[in-house]
């Protein structure tokens, strides 16, 4: 009979093996926390540097055009250059290099030059952080929306399976989906507010009405939501097919899962079934594609914004490029880009969190 | 006898692909849409500068109404399939051969190759990529529908090319691979000869797929009036669009009239899509 270690022995060997198993856990999220870092690095050079070689470094470029275009308008060629280095923060006359390593150095102070014609010599940074929240709040929360809806959607599709309700979900977001947004935009502005007069068109063009003040009042607030009503709504439905049928074909897949079986032999309702184990098991994908869309958000709103003029980063850009204004087009590149670096590395944050799999599988290797 | 009738012989079940009715109606719909618009514009009359008619409603003349130019909305829409047609296929085509490319390679050659191509592709997923291609687009004055279908594929591989990688990787499990493997066949014959044709189906349901994608990311281009192109849907939409033409139910129709074609063109490729994957892929298949 092998002797039993004693109870003082045994907690101390537990403690060291929790020990030793907290510091290799902690070794892990060191160094997938540096990887995310050193990846997100990475990425904003690499975009940064994509938008200086097309702005600048490219024959034909728009600075060249933009001092050909200023020399025609009269200005003497120096004259020109040194207004368009002053716009862009940069001396455009030095060699390439030089260029770049200011523009760099720049973007690095969060200095991303000025705006050179929508609103001349205002800073960009400025702009785009102004027309943030409206990006971000309209945009998020038919984000939310749509998410909540479509994955319960998919879901009931999923587990009907053959059924009319099936069918109907699935061919109509497939339907529904085939609409570009824009297009979808626009007909509800002309049916709702031209043809069918139900909703009055000043809601929907802009973002609340003139006579409000924006801030923390009633009337801005209810101005607002009255406003957001179909831009949302249109938002809402476009971004809807997507996660349906995603979330109709994960959670097909789990429907004939062994716990799933064994779930069903214990005898439990079928509605539990499908909100705890089939649910939870075939979201979790989709839990990081919503991260990662909430990321691209920013860009998402270019269209749609323009159509109901919302005051976001969306309808900027759109006029930046109406207008041929650089240096703001640059700066809402660089930042939309930020936003999606952050959102997708709270993706794979979240997806480590959520999934126990992911974290082991780490530690096998 | 009770044995006869097990021993007439059955008749021979003739084989057949059996069509979905989605991807009949959608591949009917598509056709039809390429028959308009590439043999139409040689019947329909072209469509006529009219002070005189601007902006009307439906009549007997026009029975789609007229534009801001008093040109006939029918004509026009005739006019201007063609371009978004073409546009979608080079694009879509294009999109698919990058993607199988990059996909098929990556997962074919594996380690460092895979890793490298791998890296790339996410690098190019995470990028904001449709605020970057109107950036592109608008600083480069792009001009003909071949560099915009080229640009346009350029920026929309990615995602399809991971889905490529997967495919290649599980078939790369089967016999035949194997087999293939171990007569020392070569990779151009390994890629040409075995996967390739395995994934045929799923490679042409993602070419329609891509091509819809294409047909976004036009209209959203037209839209923030970024490309001069021929008088294609996308262009008379936004065109329309921009002569406030949607707050006067009269000059509604000829931005109505764009966008029901480009749904139209859309809805049919979807459906293409979706028939096409439920036919090939007999589980996905609805019983009845």
């Amino acid at each position: 009979m092998t002797q039993l270690p004693n109870t003082a022995e045994q907690s101390l060997l537990t403690e060291s093996y929790l020990k030793a198993a907290r510091r290799r856990s902690r070794v892990i999220l060191l160094r997938q926390t540096f990887s995310i870092l050193l990846r997100m690095t990475l990425m904003l050079w690499l975009v940064a540097t994509i938008t200086f070689i097309v702005v600048r470094a490219l024959p034909g470029n728009p600075v060249d055009l933009y001092i050909q275009d200023l020399a025609a308008s009269g200005m003497s060629p120096e004259e020109a250059r040194s207004k368009a280095s002053a716009v862009l923060r940069y001396n455009v006359e030095g060699s390439f290099l030089e260029q770049y390593v200011q523009y760099f150095r720049n973007v690095l102070r969060g200095d991303l030059g000025v705006s050179s014609i929508l609103s001349p010599n205002s800073p960009v940074l400025p702009m785009i952080v102004s027309r943030l929240p409206w990006t971000i709040l309209s945009v998020g929360i038919a984000l939310t929306l749509s998410f909540l809806i479509g994955v319960r959607l998919g879901l009931i599709a999923a587990t009907r399976r053959h059924t009319w309700m099936d069918h109907l979900i699935s061919n109509t977001w497939a339907a529904i989906d085939s609409v570009p947004a824009v297009l979808l935009a626009v007909l509800s502005v002309l049916l709702l507010g031209v043809v069918w007069k139900v909703v009055p068109l000043e809601l929907m063009r802009g973002a609340y009405s003139p006579d409000v003040m924006p801030g923390f009042n009633w009337a801005f607030v209810k101005s607002a939501a009255l406003h957001y009503i179909v831009p949302g709504s249109v938002y809402t439905l476009t971004s809807l097919g997507g996660w349906v049928l995603a979330m109709r074909s994960n959670a097909m897949s789990a429907v004939s899962d062994d716990y799933v079986h064994v779930a069903r032999a214990r005898g439990l309702s079928e509605e539990r079934i499908r909100d705890a184990y089939i649910g939870k098991n075939a979201i979790l994908p989709l839990v990081t594609g919503f991260a990662i869309a909430l990321g691209f958000t920013v860009s998402g709103s270019v269209l749609i914004e323009k159509v109901f003029v919302t005051p976001g980063v969306g309808q900027l850009l759109a006029d930046a490029i109406a207008r041929r204004d650089y240096p703001i087009m640059q700066g809402i590149v660089l930042i939309t880009t930020f936003a999606v670096l952050i959102a997708t590395a709270v993706a794979d944050a979240m997806y480590t969190w959520l999934d126990p799999r992911i974290r082991l599988g780490d530690e096998a290797s | 006898m009770t044995i006869a009738p097990l021993l007439a012989t059955p008749r021979p079940k003739r084989f057949k692909l059996s069509i979905t009715p989605t991807a009949l109606i959608g591949t009917v719909l598509f056709t039809l849409l390429v028959l308009v618009s590439f043999i139409g514009p040689l019947v329909v009359a072209a469509p006529q500068l009219d002070a005189l008619s601007v902006s009307q409603p439906p009549s007997s003349h026009h029975i789609l109404g007229t534009d801001y130019q008093g040109r006939d909305n029918l004509a026009l829409a005739v006019r201007g399939g063609s371009d978004m047609i073409v546009l979608a296929v080079i694009a879509g085509t294009l999109t698919t051969l990058i993607a199988v490319l990059f996909g098929s390679s990556s997962a074919y050659f594996g380690g460092r190759v895979d890793a490298l191509l791998m890296r790339a592709t996410d690098l190019w997923l995470t990028i904001p990529r449709f605020i970057l291609l109107v950036v592109i687009a608008s600083t480069w004055r792009v001009e003909s529908t071949v560099s915009l279908a080229a640009l346009i594929s350029v920026f929309s591989w990615p995602v399809l090319a991971r889905q490529i990688r997967a495919n290649v990787l599980s078939l790369k499990e089967r016999e035949y691979v194997e087999a293939a493997r171990l007569l020392d066949l070569g990779p151009v014959h390994m890629l040409f000869r075995e996967l390739l044709p395995n994934m045929a189906p799923f490679i042409v349901v993602s070419t329609i797929q891509s091509m819809t994608q294409a047909i976004y990311q036009q209209v959203g281009l037209a839209f923030l009036g970024i490309l001069p192109l021929k008088d294609n849907w996308g262009l008379l939409f936004s065109v329309a669009y921009g002569q406030n033409a949607i707050y006067f139910a009269d000059a509604a129709w000829s931005v109505l009239t764009p966008i029901a074609s480009i749904c139209l063109l859309q809805l049919s490729l979807v459906m293409m899509a979706r028939g096409y994957e439920e036919t090939f892929n007999p589980r996905l298949r609805s019983s009845r």
